[in-house]
């Protein structure tokens, strides 16, 4: 089997969806592929996210794909000590705790109103490239080979950022650039649904332990660690086990979902084009390095994406030179944030469970008016000095 | 490679982390490719312990 498109978008989570809404909303002829026999599904994710930039995106807020708003969130140290943000209070936005299945099936569907064409369990195999040029796909649609010729390609293929390798391109990650994790869905559990809670210290050694919100009782409870202080093989899950045993809150707590997955904590890619190719979201590595996540920057990124290959079609130049355009759009709006979060992710890996103890025993005090890494950072700095030498340059 | 069956989550941590780009998850289960060079970087990371490397006769 073999067909040919404008803009060939593989992968259908928020950012494939997003590059494919926007590439056919300017007029292209979009096919968008997934792997999965259902967008959405199975779920990789924590499902917290802010709604800060949701309208620069063009995404409305729908109650269909909203599990839960919060009113913040709450760090917890290793021996116990708390910190509260409450956004609500300081007349910020709240967080909203997503329903991914729906939220990815709605955007996939923001994308198929465009004019967008979707085919699932079809899996992209390999690039087909005329000489440093992108011209295509082999695939696979339900066990049938075929090959996908397109005027560019949107690889939206997420942490397993394969299409990009097989362009040639380098997305290798560092073991200390990838965190690995594990969540269960836990119901009957005792939580203050209003806040997302999140526990740093060894209890997730290099990363961090999540409780989000699902409802009243029930929240995603997941963890994540670096690959870089990983000893033995499936620790992972044993280190969430344990964490959740040794916590009375969760004693009569029953799990209705366990997941696992990676996430790439590293810098973002140097190159993220070439010759009929575009890579957007985490096949891009755009994931906030600290909080590992990335449903924003994909949404970013994707429509970046979308817009640019529709212009590039009108142009007839879908070279890497008309992309840069692409490039420079992502660069200026996230580059700078993620580059400083990944610094600083390299810096909280090195401390104590006792430091951290102090870290939020000193923000409780100080108090921090907006959740952000970059409040955080800069109220660590002020009042720790000596603790956290090396924030100076990141501030 | 030995991938446990019962064990693997069909998750891709092993696909996005493997530094030849040797791994290939359908929807079903991870196949390993001729440029597996053993380095044993999915074994460790697996979060559920599913991957062992075979040992060679």
């Amino acid at each position: 089997m073999r067909r040919e498109c404008d803009v060939l978008v593989v992968g259908g989570g928020p950012g494939g969806s997003l590059a494919a809404r926007y590439a056919a909303e300017a007029g292209a002829d979009v096919l968008m592929i997934e792997k999965r026999p259902e967008i959405g599904a199975p779920l990789r994710c924590a499902e917290g996210i802010s709604r800060a930039w949701l309208d620069e995106v063009g995404i409305a807020v729908d109650r269909k794909w909203v599990a839960k708003t919060v009113d913040g969130a709450k760090l917890v140290s290793p021996s116990g000590k708390t910190f509260y943000v409450d956004e609500k209070m300081a007349g910020n936005e709240v967080g909203i705790v997503l329903e991914r299945h729906l939220f990815d099936k709605a955007m996939a569907a923001s994308a198929a109103r465009a004019g967008a064409e979707i085919m699932l369990k079809t899996s992209a195999t390999g690039v087909v490239k005329e000489g440093e040029k992108v011209v295509g796909v082999t695939a696979s649609s339900f066990g049938e080979p075929m090959s996908i010729d397109a005027k560019c390609v949107i690889a939206a293929d997420g942490y397993e950022s394969q299409v990009a390798r097989w362009a040639g391109m380098d997305t290798k990650l560092k073991m200390n650039d990838i965190t690995t994790c594990f969540q269960y869905r836990l119901t009957g559990i005792d939580i203050e649904h209003m806040y997302c809670e999140f526990h740093i210290g060894t209890a997730a050694p290099g990363g961090y332990v999540w409780l989000f919100p699902k409802d009243e009782d029930t929240a995603n409870v997941g963890l994540g660690i670096l690959a870089s202080k990983l000893n033995d093989p499936g620790e992972v899950k044993g280190y969430l086990d344990s964490f959740i045993k040794k916590n009375e809150r969760f004693a009569k707590g029953q799990p209705v979902e366990a997941i696992a997955g990676a996430v790439s904590v590293s810098p973002p890619l140097d190159e993220t084009t070439m010759d009929g190719m575009m890579l957007v979201g985490d096949a891009a590595r755009l994931i906030d390095p600290i909080t590992g996540g990335g449903i924003a920057h994909a949404c970013l990124s994707g429509m970046y994406a979308g817009k640019v290959a529709a212009k590039g079609l009108e142009a007839n130049d879908l070279s890497k030179d008309f992309l840069q355009e692409y490039e420079t759009l992502w660069r200026d709006r996230l580059e700078n944030k993620l580059w400083r979060n990944w610094m600083a992710k390299e810096k909280l890996i090195t401390i104590t469970d006792e430091q951290f103890d102090v870290i939020i025993e000193t923000l409780d005090e100080a108090g921090v008016d907006k959740m952000s890494v970059y409040n955080l950072l800069k109220v660590i700095k002020e009042r720790l000095p000596d603790l956290v030498k090396e924030f100076e340059d990141l501030i | 490679m030995i991938v446990t069956i019962e064990k693997c989550m069909h998750c891709g941590a092993c696909v996005g982390s493997c530094p030849q780009n040797a791994i290939y998850l359908n929807d079903f289960l991870p196949t390993f490719g001729e440029e597996c060079n053993r380095c044993g970087r999915c074994v460790k990371l697996c979060p559920v312990g599913a991957l062992e490397l075979e040992v060679k006769e």
